[in-house]
């Protein structure tokens, strides 16, 4: 075992400046050692400080374990400790000499799916877990649907507890197989299988004395290797005024900056853009990047664009290429996922949430609800409750520029408020959904939409 | 002054950013949000790295503009006075707004009574929590970050407090993608980390490619200190050291400016931004671990004040 007290080969300036950034997810059952996959990478990687370290064996100690229980670093909250399980998503952060990584912690109950999806949200990759003993069980098709639906880029299947299954490469083929076939069909583009030993420490930071039969990387060489997509030549480009900049200052009495992080795709001097939903057009005078000129901008730089024309631009329009502008609609057809304990019904009044727009709007029907264990849709459920995942339709009082998620995770999601007392109650990607191996089996729903 | 996105030499993509600029983006649309959707945001300031380092990202978002948020600093009244001079000084260099909420006067009020250890830092939430209902701040901005302690690791970057300013982490609000929900009763405020996703490397890695001045605390230095519960306090008016503790001069520097009766220094020699940077990354003591005696009084220390009103 690496001792953290052993000090680290100290990184140059240079060095710790040119790093990316990877934000991913981790899920797994309650106990297919989630916290203690999470606790070596960090402990192995050499994130894990001494006194952290010391607090935790203080800590085990005092319980009467024998080692250090990994997973007590990551567990934050007094109810956690207590009961031993995550409750809430919790972010870590740790670094190796080629990558910054944001890790969003989730909880893997079944009554936390809503978790999981709040980590998905932002995640370039998801480490799904699973237990080599069990294999894939409801929990991971769970997780792997969650994933496709979030439509994160890279899916990681690590097989745990290998150790237990004396590192047998059948075992891991055999789970590794069936993973692959059943996220391939949701959509996942991308699955690496690692069979690993998250107690043992085989396979997450170093590689794995134990399984000579496997050939790929360790957990965190492939974090640090994945590619993060930054390929904008197919994307739309989209900038949600988020905040009109007008200093009005002796120095610049006319500057009209219309201020975004851009949603998608890029942006150049010169083009001609419209405003969404008025319809209006310019052109980009000038593109201020925190207070630098520049030519061209993209995602997820947040800027502020000078237009030509002085027209009628506020909080909540979209700014887009005229040549490249989203439809309006009022009407909004929606994979969502219920995440607030009060149900969400149909003839609901709600909030909706979108870029940085919000705007009154009702759920006129929810023709299907999905059951996450085989993909299945229960049609006319009714309602969604706390961690339903179904298609809703919702009519909104005002018509908004909408993107298909499948398109763009930003400018094609949506959030539903509960005007009453501000909940987030629905987290909503527009359009399609991921590919289902059955079609809706309600024969009176023609509409031809599927999952 | 930094000029476009670094490309980073690890991808071939002109379009990767370095971790630096989607950090500085991602904070710069957190303030934007709030401007966008409060009537009365205020930032907490208290001269430290991490609320310097917001001050600045504040100034980069609404640029060429003024930034429209006020300032209110909790002063506990242990401060360090160059941390103080610092404070005054940015805020006249901007022409600011500064608030200042101050322990002391609750506690010569008698509202407040000084602990038996001397620490003010958990004094502070009574002083903070009635500034933010007399001026009917709407949101308020703090230096959190995530990777501070484990309790703080569980925050959302808009946290939504009652009118008690309660903290339930069993109660908070999905945050889903970048769609930050800021709806809240009136009363009700809502605390915003935009600073939730930068470890204590990124910060100062931040500071040295902006050139953003700090108080010289935060460089080594000569001073007087005395230990107690294996931390090299600073002498002073608030209560230290008391009998049986020796002050010696030692070279020291700061990791975190707070209260002086419980923030310690670190020996270190590193008296330029280069040379903390490298400090820092070869450091095995988290930056509280190392220098914060109020986080050390139990295990739940920060979650027990998080629930009661501290930022």
């Amino acid at each position: 075992m690496t001792s953290t007290t052993e000090p680290t080969e100290p990184l140059s300036v240079e060095q710790l400046s040119a790093t990316t950034l990877l934000r991913f997810a981790t899920a797994g059952s309650v106990d297919d050692g989630k916290s203690t996959l999470v606790g070596r990478l960090l402990h192995d990687s050499k994130s894990v400080l001494t006194d952290q370290l010391e607090a935790v064996e203080q800590v085990s100690r005092s319980r009467g374990q024998d080692a250090p229980d990994l997973a007590l670093l990551t567990d934050g909250l007094r109810a956690e400790r207590e009961q031993g399980i995550t409750i809430d998503v919790a972010y870590r952060y740790f670094a190796t000499a080629r990558r910054r990584f944001i890790l969003a912690d989730t909880p893997g109950h079944v009554q936390y799916t809503r978790n999981m999806v709040t980590g998905a949200s932002t995640a370039d990759l998801a480490v799904v877990l699973v237990d080599a003993r069990n294999g894939v069980i409801e929990q991971t098709r769970r997780h792997a649907a969650v994933a496709a639906l979030l439509r994160v880029p890279h899916v990681v299947l690590a097989v745990n507890k290998m150790d237990l299954v004396e590192y047998k490469e059948s075992v891991f083929a055999a789970i590794a197989e069936k993973f692959t076939a059943y996220a391939s069909e949701l959509g996942v583009p991308e699955i690496t299988a690692i069979p690993i030993s998250a107690l043992a420490g085989d396979n997450v930071v170093d590689a794995s004395a134990n399984m000579d039969w496997y050939g790929g990387p360790t957990v965190l060489e492939h974090l640090e290797t994945v590619p993060v997509s930054h390929d904008l030549a197919h994307c739309h480009a989209r900038l949600p005024v988020q905040y009109v900049i007008r200093p009005q200052t002796a120095e610049h009495p006319d500057y009209r900056g219309y201020a975004g992080q851009i949603a998608a795709g890029t942006f150049c001097v010169g083009s001609e853009v419209t405003v969404l939903p008025s319809g209006r057009t310019s052109k980009i005078a000038g593109i201020d990047l925190l207070g630098t000129p520049v030519d061209v901008a993209w995602t997820p730089q947040s800027v502020t664009l000078l237009l030509e024309d002085d027209i009628d631009i506020s909080r909540g329009d979209l700014l887009v290429p005229s040549k490249d502008a989203p439809a309006t609609t009022q009407d909004v057809e929606a994979t969502v996922c219920h995440v607030a304990d009060a149900p969400l019904t149909v003839g609901h009044r709600v909030l909706l949430k979108h870029g940085t727009r919000t705007v009154k709007a009702i759920v006129k029907d929810i023709p299907s609800r999905l059951t996450l264990d085989d993909l299945s849709l229960a049609p006319a459920p009714g309602q969604l409750v706390a961690n339903d995942i179904g298609r809703v339709k919702i009519r909104t009082a005002e018509p908004l520029p909408l993107d298909s998620y499948a398109d763009s995770r930003r400018t094609g999601a949506f959030i539903l408020i509960d005007p009453a007392d501000g909940t987030t109650l629905t987290a909503g990607m527009v359009g399609e959904s991921f590919a289902a191996p059955e079609p809706v089996k309600d024969a009176s729903d023609d509409d031809g939409w599927d999952f | 002054m930094t000029t476009a996105a670094t490309a980073s030499q690890e991808t071939d993509s002109p379009y990767a950013l370095s971790h630096l600029d989607a950090l500085e983006s991602e904070a710069v649309h957190i303030f934007r949000e709030v401007a966008g959707e409060f009537e009365r945001p205020v930032i907490l300031f208290s001269g430290g790295k991490d609320s310097i380092v917001m001050l600045h990202l504040a100034l980069k978002a609404f640029a060429p503009a003024a930034i429209p948020f006020t300032l209110l600093h909790v002063d506990t009244g242990h401060n360090f006075p160059e941390v103080l001079a610092y404070r005054d000084r940015v805020v006249a260099a901007h022409g600011l707004r500064l608030h200042v909420a101050s322990v002391q006067d609750y506690i010569d009020r008698g509202v407040l009574r000084e602990r038996p250890d001397g620490t003010r830092n958990p004094l502070q939430t009574v002083p903070l929590t009635e500034a933010i209902q007399q001026h009917r701040f709407d949101a308020v901005f703090g230096g959190g970050r995530r990777d501070e302690e484990k309790a703080r690791a569980k925050e959302r970057v808009f946290s939504l407090r009652d009118e008690f300013s309660q903290w339930d982490p069993r109660r908070q609000r999905p945050e889903l993608w970048n769609l930050y929900n800021g709806r809240h009763a009136p009363g009700e405020h809502v605390r915003v980390f935009p600073l939730s996703n930068w470890t204590e490397l990124d910060v100062w890695q931040y500071i040295a490619r902006e050139h953003i001045e700090l108080p010289e605390i935060y460089f080594a230095h000569e001073r007087e200190v005395f230990q107690r519960s294996h931390m090299w306090l600073t002498a002073g008016d608030w209560g230290g050291p008391k009998d049986g503790e020796t002050v010696e001069k030692r070279r020291v520097r700061y990791r975190t400016v707070g209260d002086m009766s419980c923030t310690g220094a670190v020996d270190s020699d590193a008296t330029t931004l280069d040379a903390v940077i490298t400090e820092i990354a070869a450091s095995r003591l988290t930056e509280r671990g190392a220098t914060r005696a109020d986080d050390k009084m139990s295990e739940a220390a920060m979650e027990d004040r998080k629930r009661e009103g501290y930022f």
